[in-house]
C-alpha cells in the first residue's frame, strides 16, 4: 500500500465530523493550506476561521469559542502552534479545561528543507508537561484519523501531532484501533522492546525483522502513539518481559516519550534503556530522508540501538 | 439617562466595593488594591445597571458575558459578584487563602459566574473575540464585554486580537480600557508609552468612545452608543485615576501590587465610611 500523509486524514476526520457535529469549529493562522484545514474551510466556511499569522491570537480565540460550548481544532505547524503559543496554551486552554484540540502538522525533522526554524523536535515536551493535556502522536494516517474522531467526543485539551510527508501504512483499514491511554503491541518479543511512535513505529517493526534474521534477537515492538495518559501497565509489562527498551521518536531525547516512559521505568521497574532521537541539537534544511539518516532516526540506528542495550541486560 | 436615585445607589455600591477590596487585600496581606479600585466604577454600573445577568443562574442562556481581562483586579469583579449575589460577602475574607474558590486570579472552574479564567495580561481580548464569534455563529444576541489594563496593552497578543476583532467585525463586542496610566514600574508614559490610543485603536478598525471612567452617566451612554455600533467592535477608552476613592491611595504606585497596612486600612476606611454617610444624605 502507498504512503498516506496524516494530515490529509486529519482534514477527511475534520469533515466527517464537521457534517454529524454543527458546534465543530476550526482555526488556522495562516497555514490551512498546509495543515490541509482549508479543506474544512471549503466544506463549512461559516465554521472555519483564520487568525492570520497570529499563534497567540488563534489559541486565544479557540479558548473563547470553547467557553461558548463548541469543540475546538485549533491548527498550525508544531513548531508555532506549541511554541509560540505554550503559555496561551498554559493559561487559557489547559488551566480552565477548555475543549480545545491542538492538532499540529509538520512536527518533527522531516519538515525537511525549511530547516531548523520549522522543525519542531521539542513539542511533545512541552504539552506533555502541561496539566489537563493529553499528547497522541500517531503513528500513520489512518490511526491519526481515528485519533482526531476520538479527540472530538472526549472534553478537554489535546494535542495531536502529525507530520508533513506521506508516511508508511503501518495499520490496515480495521486493524487500527486507537484507544486513548493504551500502547498496542504490534510484535511480540522477548529479549527487548522497542517503543515508538510516529514515523518511527514503521522503522521500528523493520528493525525488529533485522533483529531477528541478522542477529536471532527477538525484539517486542510497541506503538506509544497515547504518550499522555501513558500505558504505565503495558510499560510495566513488556519491561517484566523483556528486560530492556529502546525508545525511538522523532523529537529530542529530553522531555519526549523515551521520557515518559522512562519516568515509568524509574518508578515500577529499572530496566537499561537506549533513546532514540534528536540529541538535543537543532535539526537544519535538507532532504527528509537525509535528515533523518543524519540523526540514525532509522531502521539500522533502532538496529543499533537495540544491540547496544540488550548488551546492558 | 440614570435618575438621582439610581446615581446614589450606584455610588453607594462602588463606595462598598472599594471598602472590600481595601478589607479583602487587608485580610489576605496581599493583591492589588490600586488597579481594582481604578475600575470599581465600570463594574459597577456593567453589574448592577447594564450586564444580562442572574446570579441564581450563572450559566442562562441569554447572559452577557463579562470578561477580566485585567485579571489582577479580582478583588473588584468578587466584590461586584458578591453584592450582586453570586456568592456570600463573607466569603471575600478567603480571597488568596489555600482553598479558596476567589484565586489571586479569577478561575473560571471555581466560580461560578467567571466566564474565563485570566491574569495572565494579553490574552482576554483574544477570548472575548472568540466568544463573540461563537455568539455570531449561533446568531445569538448575548454580548460580550471586557476590562483591560492599559498596561496590557503593551502585549503583542492584544493587538493580534484588535485586529481580528475589527477583521470578524465583532460588533456584539465591547471594552473598556481601564486607563489609569501606571504599572507596576512606574508611569505607561515612562516605562513603554501606549499613546496615542484613540488614534491607534480608530487605525485597527474600532470605534472609539472616550470617556471619565468615575462618571456613571459617561459609562451609560457610552455602553448605550457602543450597543448602536454596526459592523465593528467598540472600546471605551476611560480616564481612570489608581486607588479612585481613597486620598491616599490615589496614584500611588505602592498600591498597585501591595494592600493597606492597618493603619492605612482603618484610614481607608473610615473615608469610605464618611463618603459612604454624604452619598446617603443625597437620597
Amino acid at each position: 500500500m502507498s504512503d498516506l500523509a496524516m494530515r490529509d486524514y486529519y482534514a477527511k476526520a475534520l469533515i466527517a465530523l464537521g457534517k454529524v457535529n454543527k458546534d465543530i469549529v476550526v482555526l488556522d493562522a495562516d497555514l490551512s493550506c498546509s495543515t490541509r484545514t482549508e479543506k474544512f474551510a471549503k466544506e463549512f466556511p461559516d465554521r472555519f476561521f483564520n487568525a492570520g499569522i497570529s499563534e497567540q491570537d488563534c489559541i486565544g480565540m479557540s479558548a473563547g469559542f470553547a467557553c461558548m460550548g463548541k469543540t475546538v481544532f485549533a491548527s498550525s505547524f508544531a513548531m508555532f502552534i506549541t511554541g509560540r503559543t505554550w503559555e496561551q496554551i498554559r493559561n487559557s486552554v489547559c488551566y480552565p479545561k477548555l475543549n480545545v484540540k491542538v492538532c499540529a502538522t509538520h512536527a518533527g525533522i522531516t519538515v525537511g528543507e525549511d530547516g531548523a526554524s520549522h522543525q519542531a523536535l521539542e513539542d511533545i515536551a512541552l504539552m506533555r508537561i502541561l496539566p489537563n493535556m493529553r499528547v497522541i502522536v500517531p503513528a500513520d494516517a489512518l490511526e491519526a484519523e481515528q485519533a482526531i474522531h476520538f479527540v472530538a467526543k472526549e472534553a478537554g485539551p489535546f494535542y495531536v501531532r502529525m507530520c508533513r510527508g506521506a508516511t508508511p501504512v503501518v495499520f490496515n483499514e480495521g486493524e487500527c484501533d486507537f484507544q486513548l491511554g493504551k500502547n498496542k503491541v504490534l510484535k511480540d518479543g522477548n529479549d527487548l522492546t522497542i517503543m515508538a511512535c510516529g514515523i518511527m513505529v514503521d522503522m521500528a517493526l523493520k528493525a525488529a525483522d533485522v533483529l531477528k534474521n541478522e542477529h536471532n534477537i527477538t525484539a517486542a515492538v510497541v506503538n506509544v502513539s497515547s504518550i499522555k495518559p501513558i500505558d504505565e501497565e503495558n510499560i510495566y509489562q513488556m519491561a517484566t518481559k523483556t528486560g530492556a527498551f529502546v525508545t525511538a521518536e522523532e523529537h529530542t531525547i529530553y522531555g519526549g516519550m523515551g521520557s515518559a516512559v522512562a519516568e515509568v521505568t524509574a518508578k515500577k521497574c529499572p530496566i537499561p534503556i537506549e533513546m532514540l532521537g534528536v540529541n538535543g541539537v537543532f535539526g537544519e534544511s535538507g532532504k527528509p530522508n537525509d535528515l533523518l539518516n543524519k540523526h540514525n532516526l532509522t531502521v539500522q540506528g533502532i538496529v543499533d540501538k537495540a544491540l547496544a542495550v540488550k548488551s546492558r541486560k | 439617562m440614570l435618575t438621582a436615585k439610581q446615581l446614589s445607589e450606584l455610588s453607594n455600591i462602588s463606595i462598598r466595593i472599594r471598602k472590600n477590596i481595601i478589607e479583602m487585600t487587608h485580610y489576605a496581606k496581599s493583591g492589588h488594591p490600586g488597579g481594582s479600585m481604578s475600575m470599581t466604577d465600570i463594574i459597577t454600573f456593567l453589574y448592577f445597571n447594564w450586564l444580562n445577568i442572574d446570579p441564581k443562574f450563572p450559566k442562562k442562556e441569554d447572559r452577557d458575558i463579562f470578561v477580566l481581562c485585567k485579571g489582577h483586579a479580582a478583588p473588584a469583579l468578587y466584590s461586584a459578584m458578591a453584592i450582586k449575589g453570586f456568592l456570600p460577602e463573607e466569603e471575600l475574607k478567603t480571597l488568596r487563602s489555600i482553598g479558596s474558590r476567589l484565586q489571586g486570579h479569577p478561575d473560571m472552574k471555581a466560580l461560578p459566574g467567571i466566564e474565563m479564567s485570566t491574569g495572565s495580561l494579553g490574552q482576554g481580548l483574544s477570548v472575548a473575540v472568540g466568544m463573540s464569534l461563537a455568539l455570531k455563529l449561533d446568531k445569538k444576541k448575548n454580548r460580550v464585554y471586557g476590562v483591560m489594563g492599559d498596561g496590557e496593552l503593551q502585549e503583542g497578543q492584544v493587538w493580534e486580537a484588535m485586529m481580528s476583532a475589527a477583521h470578524y467585525k465583532c460588533d456584539n463586542l465591547c471594552v473598556f480600557i481601564d486607563n489609569n496610566k501606571q504599572q507596576i514600574d512606574g508611569n505607561i508614559a515612562d516605562v513603554m508609552g501606549v499613546e496615542p490610543l484613540t488614534d491607534k485603536l480608530k487605525a485597527f478598525g474600532w470605534e472609539v468612545i472616550n470617556i471619565d471612567g468615575h462618571d456613571f452617566e459617561q459609562i451609560e451612554s457610552a455602553l448605550v452608543a457602543a450597543d448602536k455600533v454596526v459592523g465593528k467592535p467598540t472600546v471605551i477608552i476611560s480616564d481612570t485615576v489608581k486607588g479612585k476613592g481613597v486620598s491616599f491611595m490615589e496614584r500611588q504606585l505602592c498600591f498597585h501590587g501591595a494592600p493597606c497596612n492597618d493603619d492605612q486600612k482603618a484610614k481607608a476606611c473610615s473615608e469610605l465610611d464618611i463618603k459612604n454617610g454624604v452619598c446617603g444624605c443625597q437620597i
